[in-house]
This record gives C-alpha cells, sequence and structure tokens, in this order.
C-alpha cells in the first residue's frame, strides 16, 4: 500500500512541478528535428537521384543516430529528474514526515522507484516509439528487432535509476549527479575505446573497454541494442559509430540486470539501516 | 497495558566521536503533557528522533506505548510535527493531508470526512486551495499540526510547535494540546518557549549534554519554596525571627523585608504572624521562579556574551 502511495505522489511531483511536461516536450521538440531532417534529406536524394539501396542504408544510418540520441537523452532525464528525490529530502528533512509514517523504509524508495519507473516507461515509449514512427512515416525505413531495442533502452534507464537512488541515500544531490554521470561518462569512454579497438586491433583496448562496462554496464547495454536494430549491412561497416566491433554478449545484459537488482537492493538495505 | 507513554534506558547516540546522547533514562506518563526542555545543543532533537525510529541508538532501549520505539505497528500511534516543518509544498494543504492520511492507512471516506475538519482545526479552511509552497512560517507550522493530528494518534511529538507562530497561533497550538490531553493522548512537547511549556505542561525533564539532569511535576511546583518581599514598619528582629517556623531565610532592609517560604500554602501564616506582632503591612508580595528561573538554576547562566 505504502508503495502505491509513494509511487502516485512521486509521479504527481513530477507532473505538479512541470519536470514530466517539461521531459516531454523536451523529447517532442527532438521528434519534430528528427523528422525535419529525414524530410530534407530525403528531398535531397531527389535532387542528385541516389539509388533505392544507398538511400536506405542512409536513412537507417539516421534512424539509429535518432536511437542513439533517445537513448542518451532517456538515460540523462532519468538521472537529472531522479537525482534529488532521496538525497534532497534527507537534507531538506521533507523525509521525517514521511519516514515516521507506518510504513517500512523499504516501501518510500520502492514506491519512489516505481513512479520514476512509470515516467521513464512513458518518455521512451514516446520518444523511441516516436523517433521508430517518424522514420516509418517520413523515411518508409524500420529498425530491426525495435520492440528488443527499446527495451534494451529501459533497461540501460533503469540501471541509471537504481544506481542514482542508490548513492542517493548516501550523498547529497549534487555528489550523487557528478558520481552517476561520472559513472555514465566513463561506460561512454568504454564503449567508443571498445569500437575504436575496431580500427587498432588492440587486444589492451578491448580490456580497457571490458573493465569500464563492468565498472558500470550502461553502454554496453545500448551498443547491444544497437547490434540489434541495426540492419546487418550497416552493423558490418567497420567506420560506423554503430559498427558491430565489440558486441555486448547477452551475458553482459544478464550482468546488467544483476547490478541493477544490487544496487536496488543496497538502496533500500542502506536507507533502512541509515539516520535520518 | 503499560502505563508509559515512553520509557528509556540509558539510551545512547554517538555520530562518530560526538556523543549527542549520553544516556537517556526517561519515563512518560500516559495521557500527559511532557516537556522536553535543554539547550541548544543539549541532545532533545536527536532523542526524539530516537524515539521515532529516524535515528538509531548506538545503545540502550527505548520503548514508546509499551513496544519498541521506530516499529512500524507504534508508528501508526504516532504523531510528529518536525521541527523545520518541510513538507511536500507542491501540494495543497488537502491533499498533503490527503497524503500523510493515506501514509498512516486511513480509508478515503474517512479522510473526506476528516480534512476539512483538521483545516478548520487548525484556521487553514480559507487557504485550502493555496499550495503549501505560498504559506508563510506560521501557515506551514499548523498544517504541519493537522498532519500529525490526521489520524487521531495516541502520542504526539512536537518539536517547536509553537515557533513560527503569532500569539494568535500559539494560543490555537495551545488549546489543540490541551484538547488531545483530554481524549487521553499524550503530548511530547519540545520547546524553547517555557512560558508556553510552563502553562501547557504537566511534567518536564531537563536534558543538559545529552543527558536528563532534572524531572520536574509542573503541578508540585506550587508547594515549593517560595520568595516574598513585604513592605513594612514596626519590623523588630523578634518578629523576623519568629518567621522560622515557616520560612528557610528571611532579612530586613529598611522597611523591606525579603524572605524564603517554605511554601505557598505557609504564606496566610506568615501574614498573620506579622499582623499579630504589630508590624504595618503595606505590601506582600510572592515571586515564585518562574520555569525559567529552574532553567537557568538548572543549566547554568549562558555564559557565551
Amino acid at each position: 500500500m505504502g508503495c502505491w502511495v509513494m509511487a502516485g505522489i512521486t509521479f504527481r511531483e513530477a507532473a505538479r512541478k512541470k519536470i514530466l511536461w517539461t521531459a516531454l516536450l523536451a523529447g517532442l521538440g527532438f521528434l519534430a528535428l528528427f523528422g525535419i531532417a529525414l524530410h530534407y534529406q530525403i528531398e535531397d536524394f531527389g535532387a542528385h537521384s541516389t539509388a533505392p539501396f544507398i538511400r536506405y542504408q542512409i536513412l537507417s544510418a539516421m534512424l539509429m543516430v535518432g536511437l542513439y540520441v533517445v537513448d542518451l537523452l532517456a538515460v540523462v532525464m532519468t538521472i537529472l529528474t531522479s537525482v534529488d528525490t532521496i538525497s534532497g529530502e534527507i537534507s531538506s528533512g521533507t523525509i521525517h514526515a514521511i519516514a515516521t509514517k507506518p510504513i517500512p523504509r523499504w516501501q518510500i524508495l520502492i514506491g519512489k522507484w516505481i513512479g520514476f519507473v512509470g515516467m521513464i516507461a512513458g518518455f521512451v515509449a514516446l520518444t523511441f516509439g516516436g523517433t521508430i514512427a517518424v522514420a516509418y512515416w517520413v523515411g518508409g525505413v524500420m529498425p530491426e528487432n525495435a520492440f528488443h531495442g527499446a527495451l534494451l533502452v529501459f533497461l540501460e534507464c533503469l540501471l541509471a535509476l537504481s544506481v542514482t537512488f542508490m548513492f542517493g541515500t548516501w550523498f547529497s544531490t549534487l555528489t550523487n549527479g557528478v558520481i552517476v554521470i561520472g559513472l555514465h561518462g566513463l561506460a561512454f569512454m568504454g564503449g567508443w575505446l571498445e569500437q575504436m579497438s575496431g580500427f587498432t586491433e588492440s587486444a589492451r583496448l578491448v580490456a580497457v573497454g571490458v573493465v569500464t562496462s563492468l565498472i558500470m554496464p550502461s553502454e554496453s547495454i545500448w551498443r547491444r541494442a544497437a547490434f540489434e536494430m541495426q540492419t546487418p549491412l550497416a552493423g558490418s561497416l567497420p567506420f560506423s559509430p554503430f559498427a558491430n566491433v565489440s558486441i555486448p554478449s547477452p551475458t553482459m545484459i544478464g550482468y546488467a540486470v544483476f547490478y541493477l537488482l544490487v544496487a536496488l537492493a543496497v538502496a533500500v538495505y542502506h536507507f533502512h539501516w541509515r539516520d535520518l | 497495558m503499560n502505563h508509559h507513554a515512553i520509557q528509556t534506558a540509558e539510551l545512547r547516540k554517538e555520530f562518530g566521536n560526538k556523543v549527542a546522547v549520553r544516556k537517556l533514562s526517561l519515563t512518560v506518563p500516559r495521557g500527559s503533557i511532557f516537556g522536553f526542555l535543554g539547550p541548544n545543543g543539549a541532545g532533545k532533537s536527536t532523542s526524539i528522533k530516537m524515539l521515532l525510529g529516524l535515528v538509531k541508538p548506538t545503545s540502550g532501549e527505548a520503548f514508546v506505548l509499551g513496544e519498541r520505539a521506530g516499529d512500524v505497528a507504534v508508528r501508526r500511534k504516532i504523531g510528529f510535527l518536525p521541527e523545520h516543518f518541510r513538507f511536500y509544498d507542491w501540494l495543497t494543504p488537502a491533499e498533503l493531508l490527503r497524503l500523510h492520511g493515506r501514509l498512516c492507512g486511513m480509508a478515503a471516506a474517512k479522510l473526506r470526512e476528516r480534512i476539512p475538519v483538521m483545516l478548520d482545526l487548525v484556521g487553514l479552511t480559507p487557504h485550502r486551495d493555496k499550495r503549501v509552497h505560498d504559506f508563510s512560517k506560521g501557515m506551514m507550522q499548523r498544517i504541519g499540526l493537522a498532519q500529525a493530528l490526521i489520524h487521531e494518534p495516541e502520542i504526539i511529538f512536537l518539536d517547536e510547535p509553537t515557533s513560527g507562530l503569532d500569539p494568535m497561533g500559539r494560543r490555537l497550538v495551545r488549546d489543540v494540546i490541551r484538547a488531545q490531553r483530554e481524549r487521553g493522548a499524550t503530548v511530547f512537547l519540545n520547546s524553547h518557549l517555557l512560558s508556553e511549556v510552563e502553562v501547557t505542561c504537566d511534567n518536564v525533564a531537563f536534558l543538559k549534554d545529552g543527558e536528563v539532569v532534572a524531572a520536574k511535576d509542573l503541578h508540585a511546583l506550587g508547594g515549593a519554596e517560595v520568595h516574598v518581599v513585604v513592605r513594612a514598619r514596626q519590623l523588630s528582629p523578634q518578629v523576623v525571627a519568629g518567621l522560622a517556623p515557616w520560612t528557610t531565610a528571611a532579612s530586613v532592609e529598611g522597611e523591606q523585608l525579603t524572605m524564603t517560604a517554605r511554601s505557598s500554602d505557609v504564606l496566610p501564616d506568615v501574614v498573620r504572624h506579622l499582623a499579630a506582632s504589630g508590624a504595618d503591612i503595606y505590601s506582600f508580595i510572592p515571586e515564585r521562579a518562574s520555569l525559567e528561573d529552574l532553567f537557568v538554576r538548572i543549566m547554568g547562566e549562558d555564559r557565551g556574551l
């Protein structure tokens, strides 16, 4: 019961504070921009009488870039909207009137988590689904395994959310934000290092990438999603940013799920035992 | 049924090397209004947080309404107004009360009936459509009081409940506290406003350096020693010496007699003795030690300035 009350109030807070609407507006803005870009590209194809096969590959690549932006936007939105929810209420003392109510502390934390999960699901559905719909409507292209890709992007957001919650039970809002953004940046860097290993054929570069993925597996989830969604030809291009140079295995996705659950469990445990 | 609303035994809390509460042993009777007094940094807020389960004690035991402090079951019977009264200020007062009521497990129908009553009780009915972030400090305190009472708790912890209120607000809080006692609830009051405590509380405990150094029954204070200043003529040394059965000290300087009577009960005997001895009495002023005097005596003077 307490979980659902907290989930509802978290959702309502985002709506009342205009966080939800701002995020949705940003998502819609992106979709409009993406649609315009695709439209102009198609007009230019006509002017240069580009071959249909090349057209399809270029539009598919643009779709992948669009989905990559959706992924980045969703993760950043997840971190920014949730970074203050635990640490902010602890430091302001707002938590005192809530944590003295007859609900276990884990229900407060999990309730808030569920509230954010609902919001993120809506955001990913709108922006991810919207990008695919725009690409199909304007350019007539569809990604491979779109649903699977969307689930992986959603998983990446849940991972970022759980890690943000975990550090929020320890640190102030600012410190929490720096840590989580820093970790995601590290994962981002690691992912690109692995991609670069495709050009340099450096096993050590791959090792560095794998280690960073173990420290924070968020970017490896995206690379798996990209592998699942792109056309076989686009994936085989070595100079593409989404090249299938070092594809995270299903085991890595399993590791990311495990990581997420551990982060959430640690958040619950620490929130239960800490002084407020 | 346990007759104590609160019972603690050598409760201790350390934050790193700092000892916030040294050895808190406290007993609060059910149905009473209990004042918890002490200077800044004495450990009052940490003690309250331990009783509410917000802070885990380093050692010692605490029971609230016979159950271990902080247990979910006992929290159902507790109301709490925190010192800094920070709430979800993007809600309206009615929405805030609904949230806190639902967290207390109240049914929607009961809440529909109770929320207008509570808003009326704390004088916020005219402001029911405003957002809490538009509230003044005093209004925040009023809505905080309402959320603490929404589920009719058996024990209410009020941490500085009148600090932001005007005189009317203070009177309202005083009346609300008394009404809680009348319905059988216990009120645990932490306040720096000693005059408020004096007129509201039944018992007080003085906390110093994380330890209870004194406890008083305020109703029994009337039986304590009373300082009396008398202006009179014809005060012979024999007259003053004759006051010994009723006083612990007496001295004369010109027309002014100052004495410490054993209790207010003996004052009529003192007046009769003075009149019978031929003294011409112009004024007789008993000055009972206020709670503030008692506080200063127990805590010592503040030498900060």
